[in-house]
């Protein structure tokens, strides 16, 4: 009788259509989000994040059509994320059924965003990401600082303590994501997920580098997180939501089945 | 026949209204409108946020009598989610203490941040899908397993001070939340039916066909 374990699958939209390519049996159009939401919802996904990476701004209003078509159909948490820069946009997502924002490059460039949100929308909707990178040597003690634009640019914040800001400030739960880790499929960074979680009361969902079902494992156990986020191992097919709560579960986590 | 969300400022009403929507062929509507919310056949108090701006904004919108005028109307079911639970009890210590709206008496209180749990640190808010114990038999049970999980997220729970009141529990930490509570016509949980997938879905189709 334990609060279960989460396993977020993400879908990365482009303009409305699912980008990285998606592979299941069955489905009719995989570069529909719609369709492959309710895919990982039949496999028990426990929640769907949903990153928009489309650039321009007019893409924008697809977005929300699409937000508003999952959430007619999908009725577990829906989070987006990915451009997040004003109270109307959140406004804007939360209007169209989203349950949570992701909030990420806004927070560091306007930290008083974060509180300004929560205090609007209430801190269960507002999830901070934090994109961290390791900055010291191998045999020094392990630091890790925040970097924006996708890893490139530094800021020179340290993440276990911006972490502790962000939560302050009203985060309802952090996105730890490793750009060292996303996409080498080798596995999270235990280190700063545990070293986050463990610093904050909010719960942290590890992301970042996932490459098989142990590491998912690893990151609840070793990391300290609440919930894994992957994207790649269920998009194309090489693992259903259901194997990998069956590896937990066999691992000794509590999961929903 | 015409079920109404109350819109008075605070949380996210699409979210239910959509699983309403999907559920019944019957007018689901957001308002505000006091002559909305007495004709329709049944109402939905959700809730989000903190107490002091649900209260707050429930009085500015000039909705508290109604909500009380529902509240006491026997044959029209109320459904509460999360802070809308909350409210319809006495007392919220968040925010240095808040009146609510007293139609059950219990008190609603923070988990406390230092729970442990088999050597892990549990952590507030208690998000995520926990399992949910019947405590008294609910035509809104129906079809809905003992233990089933339902989906969480909040940093503060009702404690009932009279048992008749309780449907259901929660275990977190060394905390037993009474997280399904009613009487009459009203029913109320701290869960998010509307994102519990498909026994959340269940919850809102036996409010729908409820007939206290």
């Amino acid at each position: 009788m334990t609060l279960a374990k989460r396993i977020i699958p993400c879908l990365d939209v482009d303009q409305g259509r699912v980008v990285k390519g998606v592979n299941f049996v069955g489905i009719r159009d995989a570069g529909d989000p719609v369709e492959v939401a309710k895919r990982y919802n039949d496999q028990n996904a426990d929640e769907i994040t949903f990153l928009d990476i489309t650039a321009s701004h007019e893409g924008r209003g697809t977005t929300l059509e699409m937000v508003s078509r999952i959430a007619g159909e999908v009725f577990i948490p829906l989070t987006v994320g990915g451009g997040i820069r004003s109270c109307d946009d959140i406004r804007a997502l939360l209007n169209a059924g989203a349950d949570k924002v992701s909030i990420n490059t806004a927070a560091v460039t306007h930290p008083e965003f974060v509180r300004e949100a929560a205090e609007r929308f209430g801190n269960q909707c507002i999830v901070v990401a934090i994109d961290a990178k390791r900055v010291s040597e191998e045999g020094e003690t392990p630091r890790w600082e925040i970097f924006t634009h996708g890893g490139r640019k530094p800021t020179g914040l340290d993440a276990v303590e911006w972490a502790k800001k962000m939560a302050e400030l009203g985060a309802g739960e952090l996105l730890v994501t490793s750009m060292d880790r996303d996409g080498t499929k080798i596995g999270f960074d235990i280190g700063v997920t545990r070293a986050i979680s463990d610093a904050v009361d909010v719960p942290v969902i590890a992301s970042g580098g996932v490459g098989n079902l142990d590491h998912l494992v690893d990151g609840i156990t070793q990391g300290h997180a609440d919930a894994v986020l992957a994207a790649s191992i269920f998009h194309f097919g090489e693992y259903s939501i259901d194997q990998a709560k069956q590896r937990l579960a066999e691992a000794g986590i509590e999961v929903r089945r | 026949m015409t079920i109404a969300v109350i819109d008075y400022g605070m949380g996210n009403l699409h979210s239910v209204a959509k699983a309403l929507e999907h559920l019944t062929r019957e007018a689901v509507i957001i308002t505000r409108t006091p002559d909305d919310l007495r004709n329709a056949s049944r109402v939905i108090l959700p809730g989000q946020g903190a107490m002091r701006d649900c209260m707050g904004e429930l009085e500015r919108t000039e909705l508290t009598g109604i909500v009380q005028e529902m509240l006491d109307d026997a044959d029209k079911p109320l459904l509460g989610i999360c802070v809308g639970q909350q409210m319809l009890q006495q007392h919220s210590k968040e925010n240095g203490g808040i009146p609510c709206l007293s139609y059950l008496s219990g008190e609603v209180k923070r988990f406390p941040s230092d729970m442990q749990e088999d050597g892990e640190r549990l952590k507030v808010p208690h998000m995520g899908w926990n399992h949910v114990t019947q405590h008294h038999q609910h035509p809104l049970w129906e079809g809905i397993p003992d233990n089933e999980r339902f989906y969480f997220v909040h940093s503060y729970y009702v404690q009932a001070s009279n048992d008749a009141d309780v449907f259901g529990t929660v275990r977190y930490g060394d905390i037993t939340a009474h997280v399904a509570t009613g009487r009459d016509a009203t029913f109320a949980v701290q869960f998010h039916p509307e994102k519990s997938a498909a026994m959340g879905l269940q919850l809102l189709a036996n409010f729908i066909r409820w007939a206290p």
